[in-house]
């Protein structure tokens, strides 16, 4: 299972770093930015993304659109862990295909709780 | 001074009249026509200063129009101050939280240290064969409680550090919140400047001279920001300097 992080603060990147470490994702990478993220994706095969909303280059939401827009990339799967929390943003995300959205500050029992529903859900599709 | 064409007839036929009167000796009519000149002067002294005064209205006018100045002091600044109280909450919840995980950590360890080493001199004993069966009985028990100790302890120990890891999430809000003050901030520099130009384009750049005392607080030294006074580099200056002073 590849995950790719993208967050522009370093800081938030180590701690969602650590907690999938702690769930037994040890398969991990960072991007700073949404434009930084974007070609990773198309370049190599990742399983799950977890992305910020607000950087200063390509915003989460952009790259949540853009990786539904492209029909090597629409299945995967997007995780926003955001301080972003306005309402209508939340309903902009879930319209733009967002799997899970998570808002700062979280715990570690809210990524589990939302990473395993994820993955139930696309299994339940799957099978 | 600008006159019109009009006001320079004037002026000329007043002062030709003036001329005329002084050379026949006429002076109350000379002193009435000096009188007319001076009105003429101040008339248009009236003119100048009321357009002045118009467009300073009308630039203030503006100014104020535009509402960027009205906004940034009656909602943004305040605003600002909020986020920053915020920020000064987030920190500190998170350095408590921090320094309560360690003062409860720090004890655990410190046993695990002690539990570890008087373990390890039993065990010693026993491998150099210079332990006794009933003493062996009395080791297996405390082996086994020190395992027991231990999955209790070092789940707890792990607990407290992934604690301490989430409290760090405070520094990527705090981030995101002073970004948006600099912002504000640069907004009001920005104003403040355009205001400075309105109000006098010619001024000289004066420099501003620092007339705080040698020995009132700073607060804590910020890379980049420049200070007026001598500061020392940290502890081994300010070691270096008591020592050079005698203390």
């Amino acid at each position: 299972m590849k995950i790719l992080i993208v967050d522009d603060f370093s800081t938030m990147r180590r701690i969602i770093k650590n907690l999938l470490r702690d769930l037994g994702f040890t398969n991990t990478t960072e991007a700073d930015d949404g434009n930084t993220a974007l070609p990773m994706l198309k370049q190599t095969k990742f399983d799950f993304l977890v992305t910020d909303w607000n950087m200063p280059g390509m915003q989460g939401i952009d790259l949540l659109k853009a990786v539904r827009a492209d029909p090597e990339l629409a299945s995967l799967p997007v995780l926003m862990v955001t301080a972003e929390a306005k309402r209508d943003q939340i309903v902009e995300a879930a319209q733009a295909g967002v799997s899970g959205y998570i808002v700062k500050p979280f715990t570690a029992q809210t990524l589990k709780e939302k990473i395993d529903k994820i993955f139930e859900r696309i299994e339940g599709s799957a099978g | 001074m600008e006159i019109s064409s009009t006001e320079r007839d004037d002026y000329l036929a007043k002062a030709r009249e003036l001329v005329q009167h002084l050379e026949a000796n006429q002076y109350e009519s000379a002193g009435s026509l000096i009188d007319g000149l001076t009105q003429l002067r101040e008339t248009t002294l009236y003119q100048e200063l009321g357009k002045l005064t118009r467009q300073l209205h009308d630039t203030l006018s503006d100014f104020h129009v535009d509402n960027k100045l009205s906004k940034l002091a009656e909602s943004e600044i305040p605003d600002a101050k909020e986020r920053l109280n915020h920020v000064i909450t987030l920190t500190e919840t998170a350095a408590n939280k921090t320094l309560t995980v360690v003062e409860e950590t720090l004890p655990r360890t410190e046993e695990l240290e002690k539990k570890a080493m008087d373990l390890k001199a039993q065990w010693d004993r026993f491998r150099n064969r210079d332990m006794k069966v009933e003493e062996f009985r009395g080791l297996t028990r405390e082996i086994d409680d020190f395992l027991s100790w231990t999955s209790v302890n070092a789940t707890a120990i792990h607990q407290g550090l992934s604690d301490v890891m989430m409290a760090q999430d405070f520094q990527d809000l705090t981030g995101q919140i002073i970004r948006r003050v600099i912002k504000l901030v640069q907004d009001v520099e920005e104003n403040l400047v355009g205001l400075i130009k309105l109000a006098g384009p010619q001024r000289q750049h004066t420099e501003v001279t620092q007339t705080s005392s040698d020995i009132a607080a700073e607060g804590p030294q910020v890379p980049g920001v420049k200070t007026t006074t001598d500061v020392v580099g940290g502890q081994d200056d300010v070691d270096a300097l008591l020592s050079s002073l005698g203390f």
